[in-house]
């Protein structure tokens, strides 16, 4: 579905990416692990079209999209979850829900809407209130629940654990798991790489820029190497 | 006399509010002062003004201007603005070429319609109104009237339109409005078009009230616009209109009880004593960082 091939991602001398090679099949959830730096969310912008690539290509769903417009990529059926949600803060929760499907009619979201209520109650209750004056943990919510609005094909999520108290850590992790049921593919770049590689069917590890490792997300989690750097284990 | 003084304030005041509301939009999306937006307001009346010479009804010239100084705002961010931003460069050239532009735009009226005086027809004076012994005359009223109508519709769109609610979120937050699908660029663009079709309104409305139009015209009222931009609060709509009408009025009381010659100096007192005392202007937010 998706396919990196090359893909090179400079900001001024920063050579952030350095020849990625990737490719996501229909229906996984594949995660991104890597310290901080190492440009996990510099590729996740490259995909989306907020930074520009240098070199290579992406395709998606057989499609060049390599350097499109960010509207034209999100029509296309990827929508992103940004790192720090970036929620829009004094907009209320309704308002950012339909920005997340901006590109599509009102009258045809009662669907999207249905999805995000049921996976997000929480959202529901908070509908008229500012989005600036959510807690963290309901930010993130809105965060995904307004890309998932798009109803999207591949569902881009940045940190969305980061900062939740370990409770909500869970809760977020086990809607990540609903979220790809009902069919939606998700490359996922976590801090906490124990919960990314659990729900993961496939992972890569991005070392400054490069692709160091890959595979099944169990293999890596008993790689000695994956363990020593990024599990805290021996 | 203080009634005519207030009168008379408050309709130039609405004007200066519609003139201050196209400093607001663009400065809330692109967070940059658009000082061409004063020559701008000129071409839109002068735009009037060539189709009242071509003997056309003035409604007609009007519509005209509307569009054409909306696509002048247009074109003024794709061939000036739109290549700074996509350089990333410093927010200070886009501000410079900003005057830049409102210099060539001068010249261009003077080259094309002299740079002298000319008179224009008040279209929609009917005379003094007597309602009640209070001397406000009709032109006032038209001014204040048509000023707040379309005040209302600007924020409708705003507040209430799809493209509206792209404006605010391009406002609070641009690389999420990318990630929604929004088109920014065509915001950015739709914001030009807005900001120069309600100086174009402006422009002729006051080139009514004061029977004049000039190529330098707008650059007091501009100066006086953003001065009622800046205090109501730079990016907050209702926040121009009773920044316009706090200078409106405090230019209209200025000449009247102390003199004509203080008239402009007015404004920019209360200005500077209102940044002092609030500095992010009457409802300004904290946090929005100025150019």
């Amino acid at each position: 579905m998706l396919n990196i091939r090359g893909l090179n991602t400079r900001y001024g001398q920063i050579h952030a990416l350095k020849g990625i090679d990737m490719r996501i099949e229909k229906g996984e959830i594949v995660t991104l692990i890597g310290s901080n730096g190492a440009g996990k969310s510099t590729l996740l912008n490259t995909i989306s079209g907020i930074v520009p690539a240098s070199g290579g290509e992406i395709l998606f769903q057989g499609e060049n999209i390599t350097n499109m417009a960010p509207h034209f990529i999100v029509k296309r059926g990827i929508s992103m979850s940004p790192e720090g949600r970036e929620v829009f803060p004094a907009l209320t929760v309704a308002q950012n829900l339909r920005l997340g499907a901006y590109s599509k009619k009102a009258k045809d979201l009662d669907g999207s809407y249905e999805r995000v209520y049921t996976l997000f109650p929480r959202l529901k209750e908070r509908l008229p209130q500012a989005a600036g004056t959510l807690s963290g943990g309901e930010q993130q919510m809105l965060a995904i629940g307004r890309a998932l609005m798009a109803d999207p094909v591949l569902l881009l999520l940045d940190e969305p654990s980061l900062g939740l108290a370990p409770n909500l850590v869970l809760l977020i992790f086990d809607l990540i798991q609903s979220i790809n049921d009902q069919g939606v593919t998700i490359l996922l770049i976590e801090q906490n790489a124990n919960a990314a590689l659990s729900v993961a069917h496939r992972a890569y590890v991005l070392e400054t820029g490069n692709i160091t490792l890959d595979g099944p997300a169990e293999e890596l989690s008993q790689n000695d190497a994956v363990r020593r750097a990024y599990l805290g284990g021996k | 006399m203080f009634f005519q003084y207030v009168f008379n304030g408050i309709a130039v005041g609405m004007a200066y509010a519609l003139v201050a509301v196209g400093y607001s939009l663009v400065f809330g999306i692109l967070r940059l002062i658009n000082f061409s937006h004063g020559a701008v307001y000129a071409f839109g009346a002068h735009v009037v003004l060539l189709f009242i010479g071509l003997r056309y009804p003035i409604w007609i010239g009007i519509l005209v201007s509307i569009f054409l100084t909306g696509i002048l705002g247009v074109l003024i961010d794709k061939f000036a603005l739109a290549p700074l931003r996509k350089k990333k460069s410093l927010p200070i050239a886009s501000l410079i070429t900003t005057i830049g532009v409102s210099y060539i735009i001068q010249n261009l009226l003077m080259i094309f319609f002299g740079s002298e005086r000319k008179s224009f027809p008040n279209f929609f004076d009917m005379g003094g109104l007597n309602l009640a012994n209070v001397p406000v005359t009709s032109s006032q009223l038209f001014l204040f009237v048509i000023s707040l109508l379309l005040l209302l519709v600007l924020t409708l769109i705003v507040k209430k339109t799809r493209i509206g609610l792209a404006m605010q979120a391009v406002e609070q937050n641009t690389k999420a409005a990318h990630l929604m699908g929004i088109n920014v660029n065509f915001v950015i663009t739709f914001t030009f078009f807005l900001g120069g079709a309600s100086a174009a309104i402006a422009g002729a409305l006051m080139a009514g009230y004061y029977q004049l139009v000039y190529p330098t015209m707008g650059f007091l009222v501009g100066l006086k616009a953003f001065a009622a931009a800046i205090l109501g609060g730079i990016g907050i709509l209702y926040g121009s209109v009773v920044g316009g009408l706090v200078v409106g009025l405090s230019e209209s009381l200025a000449s009247g009880y102390i003199g004509g010659t203080y008239r402009d100096a007015a404004a920019f007192v209360i200005l500077i004593i209102i940044l002092i005392i609030k500095p992010t202007g009457l409802f300004g937010k904290k946090g929005i960082s100025k150019v």
